[in-house]
């Protein structure tokens, strides 16, 4: 079920220009997902890899689109190469929408063991990190989209289990 | 025909369509010979270059072309149900299946073994799949521009290599030309 925070997420994105998403599911971001799917503002594009939906957003940008990735942290495992030397090298914006398994309130152990690498590995990666835990934190987002379109470079949102009110 | 033969048929098919092309030799060949504000080259990311062509063609209205290869295409393969499933009549995705990981030692692939791309194009949904051998595929590019239909094409070539440089253009260069051309003309 679609939640206020999710729409409000949604509207932010598109008040900010961002007419191109792609998407790799995460229980956290379902609702998310539903909204942007339905909303016709924003071309919405599942992909069935992370790094295969960042290609596809830097062939979007090049051809004039704003995008984002909407993914969960565990994709940073699989991103570090693309972000490297396509978002990175070429210097395109991107940011990351990310739902951060593995914090309080999480029921799967094994999502810790990736939430414990997540912050280091995006310092080691040099991206600017931004992480949502309280509802009203969400206040930044049409900042840090500015800023990433500003800065060119991948940021990350990280947004976790207190901030989505538990799933 | 090797792929740098394949490559230099195409040339004169290329007119006014952007251009994706893929890590390593590729791109190094395409760069000599017909180095272009629009040609895009992925000089990383090993996987990505249909993917980038897709979501280019996606974004504007001007064709593109992704030339990638059967190694390419197993690192990536995730990218055929995406094609598939976003109809895109803009874009072509010419696959240069040289049976080989060209770049880094002619090491076989499993595409030139018992996998078929083109019959995996096809059950992945792809509904325009053609497989040539190599001296037909400037013509079925042509004809895939033409028909304005999103098309994969297999072309079936000779494993090999020609000495080639590096390209030296600086990445944001490389990414700022084409943009700039992708700008021009959507006026």
């Amino acid at each position: 079920m679609a939640d206020t925070i999710s729409q409000r997420i949604v509207d932010d994105l598109v008040a900010n220009g961002i007419d191109f998403v792609t998407t790799v599911p995460c229980k956290q971001l379902a609702g998310v997902i539903e909204v942007l799917d339905k909303d016709d503002r924003i071309h919405h594009v599942p992909a069935n890899k992370e790094d295969e939906g960042m290609g596809l957003c830097a062939g979007a940008f090049m051809g004039g689109k704003r995008p984002c990735i909407i993914m969960q942290n565990t994709a940073i495992g699989v991103t570090i190469n693309t972000l490297a030397t396509l978002i990175q090298f070429y210097q395109m914006p991107l940011p990351m929408l990310i739902s951060y398994r593995g914090e309080l309130g999480e029921p799967v152990a094994c999502q810790v063991e990736m939430a414990i690498h997540t912050k280091p590995l995006l310092q080691q990666m040099n991206i600017p990190t931004f992480h949502f835990h309280k509802e009203e934190d969400v206040e930044e987002l049409g900042k840090i989209l500015e800023y990433t379109r500003m800065c060119s470079k991948p940021t990350a949102i990280l947004t976790d289990a207190s901030f989505w009110r538990g799933y | 025909m090797i792929r740098s033969d394949v490559l230099k048929s195409i040339v004169p098919v290329i007119t006014d369509e952007l251009v994706i092309c893929n890590i390593g030799l590729p791109s190094q060949e395409l760069f000599m010979f017909d180095d272009q504000p629009s040609n895009f080259y992925m000089l990383g990311t090993m996987g990505l270059c249909s993917s980038v062509g897709l979501g280019l063609a996606m974004a504007q209205p001007e064709k593109v072309i992704a030339i990638d290869g059967d190694g390419s295409v197993l690192t990536n393969f995730g990218t055929l149900p995406t094609i598939a499933n976003n109809v895109t009549d803009n874009f072509v995705l010419l696959i240069i299946d040289n049976g080989s990981y060209g770049s880094t030692g002619d090491q076989p692939t499993y595409a030139g073994q018992k996998t078929s791309l083109s019959k995996v194009a096809e059950a992945c949904g792809c509904e325009h799949v053609v497989e040539c051998q190599a001296e037909d595929t400037a013509a079925e590019l042509k004809k895939a521009l033409d028909s304005g239909q999103m098309t994969i094409i297999v072309c079936k070539c000779e494993s090999g290599n020609i000495p080639v440089s590096v390209i030296e253009i600086p990445p944001v260069v490389i990414r700022d030309r084409f943009m700039k051309e992708v700008a021009r003309r959507q006026g």
